[in-house]
């Protein structure tokens, strides 16, 4: 323990040295090719949000299309010219607004977006470590994100457009050019991005799996870590045993694209004549590659948001998170079970319907865990002292979106029900709700409670309010009426719902969905200058805003290089001792030692520890025969 | 700071002044400008809306409303102050948002009661299909639980947050876990999806069985092929049985590359629209030659992809005729139909065949009328040694029909 402690001096006086003497920080090292951990997640979160708001314009472009499918927009064409020809939308141009809004949203945004910002801020900040296990490395991983990114967007430059077979590419479309015109150069940048993001994500995971396995401070045991770090951690081992299969099937896909292969072809005529030479492939085995990755990515997007809104719901509520143990099982559980499900997007793909009702029991048995996460955050709001800052709020929405999208689950994963709502508006509004606005306002919720610790600023919380309220009341009003769509049978990526006299009856319908989503996008200015007028004029903020207990709240306002100056702090209890019977305040840090709070231990603290238990009986029954003579 | 001095407030107001001027002067620009056009149609070309003033007015309204709300924070602001400067209590934030939460719960109750009951009774029809009927049966059992769970989570959440909200006198209730009740919500949900799962399995494996039990009897052969962007009908001529194909010999006049050397194929039918007679069971056989497709009949409750190289069937009983449903629904116009449900390229959004539910003495009459795909020009150009085939099919028909 002694030698352990008087390490880390030298290596703290060492870092001193180095900041007042020889390392200078160029405005490149400090801000661009940083290898800071903090500064990563800066870089992460502000590229995040770019993509965000880009992914949500083409949103709208393809809602006011659904709105106002027979009106011209002169605006659109000065716009986008050649994709809006007349001011309204080609039709192949719209399924590349739906591809593209999909790709960054599930990939830019909420994978790396979400999991890079925080995992990069919190894991060394949570458990008391300096940086990150390899930070050129961590380096890396933004710099092939921000890559993959303008690969992407650079699609849009393109003579015929950008990828356009839907976020999961199913080939042959997406495998032949002659298909579709997204199919051409737009879909070799979406391959090409995808195998770049795919290699940020990985180098990203690896680090935070070694950073939690190894750099954990003094005391900070697996049981003591907060949830957020829980769900930090298995999320990157799930990334990074489900991407590299995605990988195999995209080179594979490029395989087929560029080399004349057939792993995904067979028995194709195109344009009613051309036969073309494939032979034997199977357009199925792709759809396995695909969704092996595809499904773990849902929870890849959902498991940080639920470790962020578990700890914002602990902090603001005043109230232990409950059922700690019960919450981090759940996680693996979740984590375990993400691995066997992925068939249950595949029910009426032709597979064989043996394969399907297996499938369809695994996937009703992860609805456990998530329904017990969801009893437990109730249980957690019960008695508290609840808080309203933003983040809370964000964090509560959560809650209310991950019910709501996920009992809509329970009906797509039974394989039965599945053949009549496969593909429709129901499996549209289920996503957005459970992976899309759940996930997403954990990650705002976690934007507005980590702000102080990135920027040394606080947010201004009305603001907030307002963004709270009107984002949303917006989601509700935009993805419930959808459900009913769905049950009448209209399917999802229609460019028009004029062809068909039964889907007519939904047009205004859809105009009321698209003002909804209009109000929900224009709120996000409050977000967007909250955010970057308080990076520069907001109150500046204390060291521990919130009054939480976790590890983060105990190093300074001002960055610096090692996070903590001098020795890195010990750890001594788990992170929710909030509003303890007997404590004096309603918070105690993770790095007080329970010698210091006697009056508020309970013997449930010392359940590995039966020496302390041993202290702690006798304390009590001093203190009891105390009480006796007075 | 420099951007401090950037910022303050007189010189934001005197740039939204400034926004707002060139804002309507630009839409006054406009305005003269329509009026021109209107008045001269020379100058048509040249005033060709570019949308971007309208774009600009929206903007403007835009800031104007940012400028509202900056004078409602303002306003907050202020009156907080004072209250402070009175030594009262600013306002409570707290408060007002624990109310707001109610307030949305009972808005939001509302609001999902308006939409079950307006927008829930625009949802399909009770099926027309014989297995349809065991899925609605299962869809409403399962929205019976769901909803439930759905109503009381969401009013726990909000009254909670209501209930609990901050008081700085109050000290939250130390509950870190009661391994009880973890227990029993860890095991009631997974009792109730185990009675679904169960229910679902054995469904699923009858829908999915698509070949016809002993002593059944057969169910019709239905080939339908999707290709960028249509479907193709293809019904079994007298023999009752379709021949067999080979996408290799898809060209123009065979389209959908129909082997004319197997003799079942002789009397293959085309059709234009999917008819089949009411309550027999219809085998569909799917196929797709270019890209993935899905047959989507929602009002029978069917759906399968239709997959380039991979054979996939499936088989229904419709229930109802087309003549009933339009009864029921009071649709004189309703049409049963089958949808592309599979992203498949620029016209996905209209691949449509209609499907029509008749009587069995209907059908037989319709299927008469078929022409067979082995038109007279295809028997030149196969060169057919036509009269003795057709004489011998002539015969077999006969024989069949013995």
């Amino acid at each position: 323990m002694s030698t352990l402690s008087v390490h880390d001096h030298s290596v703290a006086h060492h870092e001193e040295d180095h900041g007042h003497h020889h390392h200078k920080e160029t405005f490149i090292s400090k801000y661009i090719f940083s290898m800071d951990h903090k500064m990563i997640a800066k870089q992460f979160l502000i590229t995040g949000i770019t993509m965000a708001v880009i992914a949500m314009i083409l949103s709208i472009l393809f809602r006011i299309q659904l709105a106002y499918p027979d009106k011209a927009f002169p605006l659109m064409e000065t716009l986008l010219g050649r994709f809006a020809p007349g001011g309204r939308l080609d039709s192949n141009f719209y399924l590349a607004l739906v591809t593209i809004h999909g790709t960054i949203m599930v990939f830019f945004v909420l994978t790396a977006g979400l999991s890079g910002t925080f995992s990069n801020l919190l894991i060394p900040l949570q458990l008391g470590a300096r940086d990150m296990a390899s930070p050129f490395m961590n380096m890396l991983s933004y710099w092939f994100f921000f890559l993959a990114s303008v690969i992407m967007l650079s699609s849009f430059m393109v003579q015929k457009g950008p990828a356009s077979g839907g976020w999961t590419i199913y080939p042959p479309l997406s495998a032949l050019p002659k298909a579709m015109p997204g199919s051409g150069m737009g879909m070799t940048l979406w391959l090409t991005s995808m195998v770049l993001f795919i290699a940020s994500s990985l180098m990203g995971g690896i680090n935070y799996v070694s950073t939690v396995l190894n750099m954990r401070t003094k005391g900070m045991d697996l049981w003591k870590m907060p949830l957020t770090i829980w769900a930090f951690f298995l999320t990157a081992i799930l990334g990074i045993l489900s991407f590299p299969v995605l990988v195999a099937g995209v080179v594979l896909l490029i395989f087929d694209r560029s080399f004349g292969t057939s792993f995904y072809l067979s028995e194709i005529v195109l344009n009613g004549s051309q036969v073309q030479p494939f032979e034997g492939g199977s357009p199925i085995l792709f759809q396995h590659l695909f969704w092996f990755l595809g499904h773990p990515e849902v929870y890849i997007v959902i498991m940080p948001a639920m470790g962020i809104s578990s700890e914002v719901m602990s902090v603001n509520s005043r109230k232990p998170i409950f059922g700690y143990h019960a919450m981090v099982y759940s996680l693996i559980g979740i984590t375990v079970l993400s691995f066997i499900v992925w068939g249950h997007h595949m029910f009426v793909t032709g597979m064989n319907p043996f394969l399907g009702g297996v499938f369809m029991i695994t996937t009703l048995i992860i609805a456990v865990p998530s329904a017990v996460k969801t009893f437990n955050w109730l249980a957690t709001l019960w008695r508290g002292n609840i808080r309203f800052t933003a983040a809370m709020l964000f964090a509560i929405g959560m809650v209310s979106f991950f019910i709501s999208g996920g009992l809509t689950g329970i009906f797509l994963g039974n394989a039965a029900l599945d053949i009549n709502l496969h593909d429709t508006y129901f499996v549209v509004a289920h996503f957005h709700l459970v992976m899309g606005s759940a996930a997403i306002f954990g990650m705002l919720a976690g934007v507005y409670h980590w702000f102080p610790k990135m920027f040394g600023r606080m947010m201004n919380e009305r603001l907030g309010y307002l963004h709270f309220w009107l984002t949303f009341i917006g989601a509700y009003l935009v993805f419930f009426p959808m459900h009913f769509m769905g049950l009448d049978g209209v399917p999802r990526r229609y460019y028009a719902f004029t062809e068909f006299e039964s889907m007519k009856q939904w047009l205004s319908v859809n105009t009321f969905i698209t003002w909804a989503a209009i109000m929900a996008a224009v709120a996000q200015c409050a977000f967007l200058f909250n955010f970057v007028y308080s990076i520069f004029f907001g109150k500046k903020a204390t060291q521990n805003p919130w009054e939480a207990n976790t590890l983060e709240w105990t190093a300074p306002v001002e960055h610096i290089h090692g996070n903590w100056p001098g020795e890195i702090p010990s750890v001594y209890r788990w992170p929710y001792d909030y509003s303890k019977p007997g404590a004096d305040e309603d918070f105690i840090q993770q790095t007080v030692p329970l010698s210091q709070t006697m009056s508020s231990n309970l013997p449930h603290d010392f359940e590995d520890n039966p020496t302390g238990l041993e202290e702690h009986a006798k304390w009590a029954s001093t203190q009891q025969s105390n009480e006796q003579v007075k | 700071m420099g951007f401090k001095n950037l910022f303050n407030t007189k010189k934001i107001l005197s740039l939204i002044a400034v926004f707002m001027l060139l804002g309507t002067s630009v839409l006054f620009a406009q305005d003269a400008a329509s009026a021109g056009a209107s008045a001269s149609p020379a100058t048509d070309a040249a005033a060709k809306d570019t949308g971007l003033p309208t774009a600009g007015y929206y903007i403007l309204m835009f800031l104007v409303v940012c400028f509202f709300i900056g004078i409602i924070g303002k306003v907050f602001r202020v009156y907080d102050l004072t209250q402070q400067i009175r030594g009262k209590k600013p306002l409570n934030w707290n408060n007002v948002m624990g109310v707001m939460c109610i307030i949305f719960l009972v808005a939001g109750l509302y609001g999902a009661y308006w939409s079950f009951t307006v927008q829930g009774s625009m949802i399909l029809p009770a099926a027309a299909s014989e297995h349809g009927g065991i899925l609605d049966k299962m869809f409403w059992t399962t929205t019976g639980i769901t909803m439930t769970v759905f109503f009381i989570t969401q009013i726990l959440l909000f009254t909670f947050l209501f209930r609990y909200r901050y008081n700085a006198k109050r000290r939250a209730h130390f509950l870190p876990h009661n391994n009880t009740i973890e227990k029993v919500w860890t095991i009631a949900p997974a009792i109730v999806l185990t009675v679904l799962v169960i229910f679902g399995f054995f469904t699923w494996k009858s829908i999915t069985n698509s070949v016809d039990a002993k002593g059944e009897p057969a169910s019709i052969n239905i080939d339908i092929t999707g290709h960028q962007f249509a479907w193709e009908l293809r019904y079994p001529g007298k023999d009752g049985r379709l021949g067999k194909t080979s996408y290799k010999l898809v060209n123009g006049s065979n389209k959908l590359g129909i082997n004319f050397k197997d003799k079942y194929s002789y009397d293959d039918l085309q059709a234009d629209t999917m008819v089949i007679p009411v309550n027999k069971s219809v085998r569909l056989n799917i196929h797709a030659q270019d890209v993935i497709h899905s047959v989507y009949i929602p009002a029978f409750r069917v759906q399968l992809n239709a997959v380039p190289g991979l054979p996939t069937f499936f088989k229904f009983k419709p229930i109802m005729t087309t003549a009933q449903m339009r009864a029921k629904l009071d649709k004189p116009t309703f049409e049963y139909e089958v949808l592309c449900n599979k992203i498949c390229g620029g016209s996905h959004y209209n691949m449509k065949k209609v499907v029509r539910v008749v009587t069995e003495a209907e059908y037989q009459a319709w299927l008469a009328q078929q022409k067979p795909y082995l038109t007279d020009q295809l028997k030149k150009d196969l060169k057919f040694a036509t009269t003795e085939d057709s004489k011998q099919v002539q015969q077999n028909r006969l024989a069949l029909n013995n």
